[in-house]
């Protein structure tokens, strides 16, 4: 133990004797970190070595993975899912398409209405401001499968949504059995194609499997009431933790630019922003993990239909592991759906990176700037 | 300031994880498979329809359990599709389970059920041999079929005459059901409510002698003329407004849209009873086959569960004998009653009809009725036949064919 310990201590340090003061930290410390280190290893690293190695195996799911009875699949579950035209991949490629759209709406939608929210209800002025925060903030701590069951019957053909719609004279779709496309249904009714016979420039061609058509369907009417559901629960998490860093920013900074003469924009875009960008980021970074990951909704609202239209990776890695017993495909889409969440993260950091003279172009272009 | 962590300690807690790995490993195996002796603790999952059949279950396995000696518990499951899933993985599945017929293979093919069939006293031959044929996977029957039902065409009564027709325009073929439905619409009836999957519209690809496998399981047989013709024959419906779908008449599925009197003939199954006497008790309607093909061919679909039994059980025999006295043809007909299934059992069949005199055109329909579908890796496949039947009206059948005959082929193979 006592090598273990020495080569474990910084250069400088090593050359002391071991009685000095500073002798046994780094045991102790190992010592103290251990319970931690051994729960993350055994709950979390460990389990994510085991389903990594059964993505490489076509292992079905009746006794152990880790016997040399299980057959090795080498990287075919996962060139199945880019590679090989068949069923797989065109499953796969129709919820990477699906959570692209949804991605894509959620995430901007869900930022902008938490933020809006955490403004209005930090307002001074504001009367019954608990109440509001209180009322924005509920959706968040009910459970989202009593929320979904909810959303159900809201969204029902001759449900509440329809009967609103109804009353301004629209013909609300059927929500959930309606699998048109968000763009499609745009693009036709302005009647700049037709959807009954789609451009064949864009049905010819093919990428992974899919149509560049069907690849710009846009999230389905059905997809459309989940974006509503999950954008309705999540803002008033953000707008928590908006709310909470507008309340830890310097009243000074807000009084000393109020009589510098700036309006109420200028302030919000030259002073509060810039001071909130660390949560932006926080919040940013949580919505795209959590809107890659949607699962639950899914599973108790659509299951996936109509049409496939509300597939997600994360709900078809399910499927394929616990239904149709390809566990090792299973798990290969999950990694695969973890290093997508790991680069847009990534890529996102990157992109809001801060204090250095490589400023993403919308700062640069933008007169004065925070700094 | 980072330090970096030395080879040793890396090793240290590399060896430490690797055998935590083999510990967590090695509770996979499982030690099953082998008799225990002496009294049986069984536990049974059952998926089931409602309170009704779950009473009546653990009434049984009771009276079984009292009688035997043995205790038996009885769990409905929530979704006894991923329970299953799950259980098998983590290698503690129940001992006796349903098992849907459409899920049958892929169950055997990765052994996870028993194939006790010729263990049972009695012999299997007093059940239907389409069930039977059901439940066997590489020409070996693994489990006795629990129950059935069968898809038959419904009449609403008051719309039949109220467009003039008559029992002998009850439509006995396709041309008849044609010409039927145009005099309904005629009459400013909806004429027919299908529901957009499988289930539904594969009736009409076998009574024109097609199906999406051939008879023997072993080739795909989706592409072929007989089948197009059928799902021709069904747009045609769908387009001349002579069959909608659910969803077009606001209904959750076809018992809803005929039980609401919104369309004058339904093709559902058995079920469709229970929703008629709890739901909509003021509709008179009549049960009839379904049609027959333009070569005279009668055919229809059934549906069917068994009771699977885990290959990793302790207790097979009693596990066996409990499945037994759950098939019995008394217990079946008990069943029956409770909850309105067809019994499995041939010798039941006489019973069955003394309770409920006019089921003959389900019960008659086992002699011709086609199964699910039972190769294995096929539910991903036929969801998305199902995905495009949805969209069958403007949609090209001999496009979805092939589609599902490429699919098919492929999951067949694998």
């Amino acid at each position: 133990m006592t090598a273990t310990g020495a080569s474990l201590t910084r250069p400088v340090v090593r050359k002391t004797p071991r009685t000095g003061i500073y002798g046994r930290q780094g045991s102790a410390g190992w010592l103290f970190v251990s319970p931690a280190v051994v729960i993350l290893g055994v709950f979390l690293l460990l389990p994510i070595l085991m389903a990594l190695f059964v993505s490489f195996t076509a292992w079905n799911g009746q006794g152990s993975p880790f016997t040399s009875t299980v057959p090795m699949a080498g990287g075919d579950n996962y060139t199945n899912l880019f590679a090989k035209d068949g069923l797989t991949r065109l499953d796969f490629m129709t919820s990477i398409r699906n959570n692209l759209y949804y991605v894509l709406l959620v995430v901007p939608l869900q930022t902008v209405i938490a933020l809006s929210l955490a403004l209005v209800v930090n307002q001074r002025l504001l009367k019954g401001k608990s109440f509001f925060r209180t009322a924005f903030f509920f959706p968040s701590v009910t459970s989202s499968v009593a929320i979904s069951v909810v959303f159900l019957f809201i969204f029902l053909n001759g449900g509440a949504v329809n009967a609103v719609l109804g009353f301004f004279g629209i013909q609300g779709p059927q929500w959930f059995q309606d699998s048109r496309g968000l763009l499609h249904v745009i693009l036709g009714g302005l009647g700049l194609v037709n959807n009954d016979s789609p451009p064949a420039a864009l049905t010819g061609h093919t990428a992974f499997g899919l149509s560049y058509w069907d690849w710009l369907a846009g999230p389905s009417v059905a997809m459309c009431a989940i974006i509503a559901l999950v954008v309705w629960t999540t803002s008033g998490t953000f707008m928590l933790m908006f709310l909470s860093a507008l309340q830890n920013l310097p009243t000074e900074l807000d009084e000393a630019s109020l009589l510098d003469g700036a309006s109420r924009r200028q302030h919000l875009r030259y002073v509060t922003l810039p001071m909130l960008k660390p949560t932006l980021f926080l919040v940013l970074t949580l919505g795209l993990i959590g809107t890659w990951q949607v699962f639950d909704q899914v599973y108790v609202m659509s299951q996936g239909n109509p049409a496939k239209t509300t597939l997600t990776p994360a709900f078809l890695s399910y499927r394929t592991a616990f239904y149709d017993f390809n566990y090792g495909s299973g798990a290969a889409i999950s990694f695969i759906l973890f290093l997508i969440i790991i680069t847009l993260t990534l890529l996102q950091r990157y992109i809001m990176r801060d204090r250095d003279d490589r400023r993403p172009l919308w700062r640069r272009l933008s007169k004065g700037g925070a700094r | 300031m980072k330090r970096p962590l030395p080879r040793l300690r890396v090793a240290i807690l590399g060896t430490i994880l690797a055998l935590t790995a083999t510990a967590c490993g090695s509770s996979f195996n499982d030690n099953g498979n082998q008799q225990s002796a002496g009294k049986a603790d069984l536990q049974i999952l059952i998926g089931s329809s409602g309170d009704a059949e779950t009473t009546a279950v653990k009434t049984a396995a009771a009276s079984w359990a009292s009688s035997t000696g043995n205790t038996a518990t009885v769990t409905p499951a929530q979704d006894i599709g991923q329970q299953l899933g799950q259980a098998f993985a983590g290698g503690t599945p129940p001992d006796v389970f349903y098992v849907d017929a459409s899920r049958f293979a892929d169950y055997a093919k990765v052994g996870a059920l028993e194939p006790y069939a010729d263990k049972v006293k009695g012999g299997v031959n007093d059940f239907y041999p389409s069930l039977r044929a059901t439940f066997t996977y590489q020409n070996k029957l693994y489990c006795i079929p629990k129950d059935f039902s069968t898809l038959t065409l419904q009449i609403n009564n008051d719309l039949w005459t109220q467009a003039k027709l008559t029992d002998a325009d009850i439509p006995t073929n396709w041309d008849q059901l044609t010409a039927a439905a145009t005099k309904l619409k005629a009459a400013g009836i909806t004429p027919l409510v299908i529901g957009d999957t499988r289930d539904r519209i594969g009736a009409f690809m076998v009574e024109n002698g097609g199906w999406i496998l051939s008879k023997d399981g072993a080739t795909v047989t989706a592409d072929s003329p007989q089948n197009l013709a059928a799902l021709q024959y069904v747009q045609g419906l769908l387009k001349g407004g002579l069959a909608v779908y659910p969803k077009q008449v606001d209904a959750g599925w076809g018992g809803e849209a005929f039980g609401k009197g919104k369309v004058a003939m339904a093709t559902e199954g058995n079920w469709i009873k229970g929703a008629m006497q709890h739901d909509y008790p003021n509709i008179k309607y009549k049960v009839v086959a379904m049609p027959a093909g333009p070569s005279g061919t009668k055919g229809t679909l059934s549906f069917t569960q068994c009771w699977g039994i885990s290959s990793k059980t302790k207790f097979k025999d009693q596990a066996i004998n409990f499945v037994e006295a759950m098939t019995t043809a008394q217990q079946q007909l008990a069943f029956t009653k409770a909850f309105g299934v067809m019994p499995s059992r041939i010798s039941a069949k006489d019973g069955y009809l003394q309770q409920f005199p006019n089921d003959k055109p389900f019960i008659d329909s086992a002699d011709f009725a086609q199964g699910p579908v039972n190769a294995p890796k096929m539910d991903s496949v036929l969801s998305d036949f199902d995905s495009q039947l949805q969209g069958l009206a403007n949609g090209d059948p001999k496009a979805i064919l092939t589609r599902l005959q490429t699919n098919a082929t492929t999951a067949l193979k694998g």
